[in-house]
């Protein structure tokens, strides 16, 4: 039950997505590029904690909130 | 289903067909703004959609072979489904094709560096069968970070035309102009959605939709039809019953998770073919990294963050001082010498303090609005205007407001109409409502020249450590306490306002630090100077001739009684100077005006004003700026001295205490009645139009007013 979500990354780290959770923010997600299959890593956390910086693909860069980020299952 | 055929092979066969509009689209930070300006030079206007305010920015674009297309900069947006009300419109242009403002092409702007997902928009825009142009920007970046597009491999694979251009350096431009008018519709569609309307639909569903759409264009119909202004709203009953008595259950969230992963898909494989990878040093990637390391750092990036405000405001200040002196002498020259040429008429009267007196009082603050926007866009340009959004996002939600306020705020200083039309980018209702509700608060380029004024007269002119100027300083100080101001009542909004909650998120692309467009910076600067001078122009002008007017003339003849009466008592015992001083003092309390301010005068005297600061008052109730030159044509009429607005002010006595009518008390009193007062028609109908209603602009005119009033009545009473 413990899966882990691109909220859970540490800095630099870097891991594959395998599934969106939330049904009515996966559309965006998938238009940012959030897909299954895609490598995301941690560039940055915000000074105080929320929200964070992730590049996908080793291409660009998005911000999201940690709340948003917890909706994307990673593979451990 | 002949028909259509029929119509389809006319179009690619027949003679070229005329292409006399072409709508630009693509992602935002693809480079879309800088292709267009391009594209259009200074051939440009902003108007706006039907029944909306989101900006349309259109320009005429000369081909070589002497004809020319009207170009339509669309909001960018990542897919055909929209989440913001930005989005929205650009689907109300391209699913209508009854409509006023549907293309004849569209020309698709994708980032060559990040190919995958701005082809996402381009395969959609596709399967809308509108002869389509891609265009691969910023090609030089994308083979520094190691990405080689095969674009005659693209082009075939894709079935559309695809040129490469670099919009910075202008290349590739020529021959975008050169293909424009030979744009083909789409050779194959992407997604094929025939089969799945008919097995969800009846035939029926058709007869419904706009007629002239492609298959994907009535799928998207269906899907968005609750937010399509131009559908009718029987034609909305009919869509939604249909959906109601679908074959099977229609779920649009999983059909369009279903769709673009499909898209996804064939795009990957097209990619499979066209990119090549090249090791690289990824510098552009990296020189960004290294930035957000100290731009982003806890102490460091929010003391950036800080510097750059205060970088802001000590040069909107001094800088803009340099030419704003030297507008506000050679009017002050130019009435006088009118003066002097004219002699004593009522129409060189009108000439010189009316018309001359308004104009002058537009034109000084034009050096200021071009540099403050030159700024706040050098800020967005270089991507650092994201990074801001990221650094206060914690922050703003516990004022019930979300990250990407802080563009509007931070816009609000500049003005408060493109501010809360900035607002629009924000997708939460209740967030963005608080967002424009308080935009007003934070101090305008408009309260820019009124605070100039009453800064110069209470704080002197001295500089701290010999570079800060103190005025300076307390002109931060006035920013930040619009600020804070802002930051309390959407506090106070979020908890006592009752609305749907609706779901709030972030999500925000950090775009790579780069290098203004200084051609893009410049037309910014140009179209807001103008727009400023034309627009708030028209309102101060007609306000200051008005004002002129309400001064010069009074009820009966009044105002030669109290003349004749000031003449007798006077008459051999007073300088000729101070004789014409009391005479235009009389004969102004006489006036109009000066009625209207003694109507007023008890209201406001618990604030430590004087009727004449009343007519001021008054008259700055439509347009704050109008203050100076209001205050400029009441106190020139007592004077005929070379003085510029401040030391005219400087010396204005009242005359029964004998005091400085602009003391220290008075002055503050004043700085914080315009730091908080609405004051201003243009925001008002912004935000009647945003918020489709006279609830909130009223409720807004409200509370400012409330808090001006208070806090200016609470300074005076605690400083004199």
């Amino acid at each position: 039950m413990n899966r882990r979500s691109v909220a859970d990354l540490r800095k630099g780290e870097r891991a594959r997505i395998v599934a969106l959770l939330d049904e009515q923010l996966s559309v965006k997600l998938f238009e940012l590029g959030f897909l299954p299959n895609t490598w995301v890593e941690l560039v940055f956390v915000a000074p105080l904690g929320d929200p964070i910086g992730v590049r996908i693909n080793e291409s660009y860069q998005l911000s999201l909130r940690k709340e948003e980020a917890k909706t994307i299952l990673i593979a451990s | 289903m002949k028909d259509a055929h029929r119509m389809n092979s006319e179009l690619t066969i027949g003679a070229e067909r005329r292409i006399r509009k072409v709508a630009l689209l693509g992602n935002p930070n693809s480079g879309k703004t800088t292709l267009f300006n391009a594209l259009t030079g200074l051939n440009q206007k902003v108007g706006n959609f039907p029944g909306v305010t989101v900006d349309k920015k259109t320009g005429t674009c000369r081909l070589p072979g002497g004809q020319s297309v009207e170009i339509v900069d669309l909001p960018g947006i990542y897919s055909l489904y929209p989440k913001s009300l930005d989005e929205q419109v650009v689907l109300d242009v391209l699913l209508h094709p009854g409509g006023k403002d549907y293309p004849d092409a569209v020309v698709v702007v994708a980032d060559a560096a990040n190919l995958k997902r701005h082809l996402l928009l381009c395969t959609q825009l596709i399967d809308l069968g509108i002869p389509l142009l891609l265009v691969l920007n910023m090609v030089d970046v994308a083979e520094k970070e190691g990405i080689v597009v095969d674009v005659e491999q693209l082009r075939h694979l894709l079935g559309v035309e695809v040129i490469t251009t670099n919009a910075r350096k202008g290349t590739g431009v020529a021959q975008l102009k050169e293909r424009l008018p030979h744009l083909q519709p789409p050779q194959r569609s992407f997604y094929e959605v025939a089969p799945l309307i008919d097995s969800y639909f009846e035939a029926s569903v058709k007869e419904h939709l706009p007629p002239g759409l492609s298959a994907y264009g009535q799928w998207l119909c269906i899907h968005l039809f609750e937010r399509l202004s131009f559908l009718s709203e029987s034609q909305k009953d009919a869509i939604q019953r249909a959906i109601l008595h679908a074959k099977k259950p229609f779920k649009a969230l999983n059909l369009q998770r279903e769709e673009i992963l499909h898209r996804y898909e064939q795009i990957d494989a097209i990619l499979e073919k066209t990119l090549h990878k090249k090791e690289s040093k990824g510098s552009y990637s990296r020189l960004t990294a290294l930035l957000d390391r100290w731009l982003l750092h806890p102490v460091a990036g929010y003391v950036t963050f800080l510097l750059v405000l205060l970088l802001i405001f000590q040069s909107v200040f001094t800088w803009a001082s340099v030419p704003m002196d030297w507008i506000d002498a050679s009017f002050s020259d130019f009435v006088n010498w009118v003066h002097e040429q004219g002699g004593d008429s009522l129409w060189v009267s009108f000439v010189a303090d009316g018309l001359l007196a308004g104009l002058g009082g537009i034109l000084v603050f034009v050096p200021q609005i071009a540099i403050l926007f030159l700024l706040l866009g050098i800020l967005e340009e270089t991507g650092y205007m994201a990074r801001v959004a990221v650094l206060m996002d914690k922050v703003m939600r516990q004022f019930g407001l979300n990250g990407r306020s802080v563009v509007p705020l931070v816009s609000g200083v500049a003005c408060a109409i493109p501010a809360i039309m900035a607002a629009r980018t924000i997708p939460n209702a209740k967030e963005r409502l608080i967002t424009m509700m308080v935009v007003p608060l934070m101090s305008c380029s408009a309260r820019l020249p009124v605070y100039t004024v009453l800064v110069a007269l209470a704080v002197p002119d001295t500089l701290l450590w010999g570079w800060l100027s103190l005025q300076g300083l307390v002109m931060l100080a006035l920013y930040l306490l619009g600020t804070l101001m802002s930051l309390v009542v959407a506090w106070l909004l979020n908890r006592f306002l009752r609305m749907e909650q609706g779901r709030s998120f972030f999500m925000l692309e950090m775009p790579l630090y780069r290098l203004p467009r200084w051609h893009n910076l410049l037309l910014t600067v140009w179209e807001k100077a103008r727009t400023f001078v034309v627009e708030a122009g028209k309102v101060i002008l007609l306000i200051s001739i008005l004002i002129w007017a309400l001064s010069s003339f009074g009820p009966g003849n009044a105002m030669e009684e109290a003349e004749a009466q000031v003449r007798a008592q006077m008459q051999g015992q007073f300088a000729p100077a101070a004789i014409e001083n009391a005479v235009a003092s009389a004969r102004l309390e006489q006036s109009y005006a000066g009625h209207l301010g003694r109507i007023i005068e008890p209201a406001i005297r618990p604030l430590g004003y004087d009727w004449k600061i009343g007519i001021a008052l008054i008259s700055s109730f439509a347009a704050r700026e109008v203050f100076v030159g209001t205050i400029s044509t009441i106190y020139s009429i007592g004077s005929e001295d070379e003085m510029t607005i401040v030391e005219r002010l400087r010396s204005e006595v009242n005359p029964r205490t004998g005091e400085p009518v602009f003391n220290f008390a008075t002055s503050v009193s004043l700085l914080l009645f315009y730091a908080f007062a609405m004051q201003c028609m243009s925001t008002m109908a912004v935000m009647y139009r945003e918020t489709n209603g006279w609830k909130y602009p009223l409720l807004q005119l409200l509370y400012m007013s409330a808090i001006a009033y208070i806090s200016a009545w609470a300074a005076y009473q605690w400083l004199s």
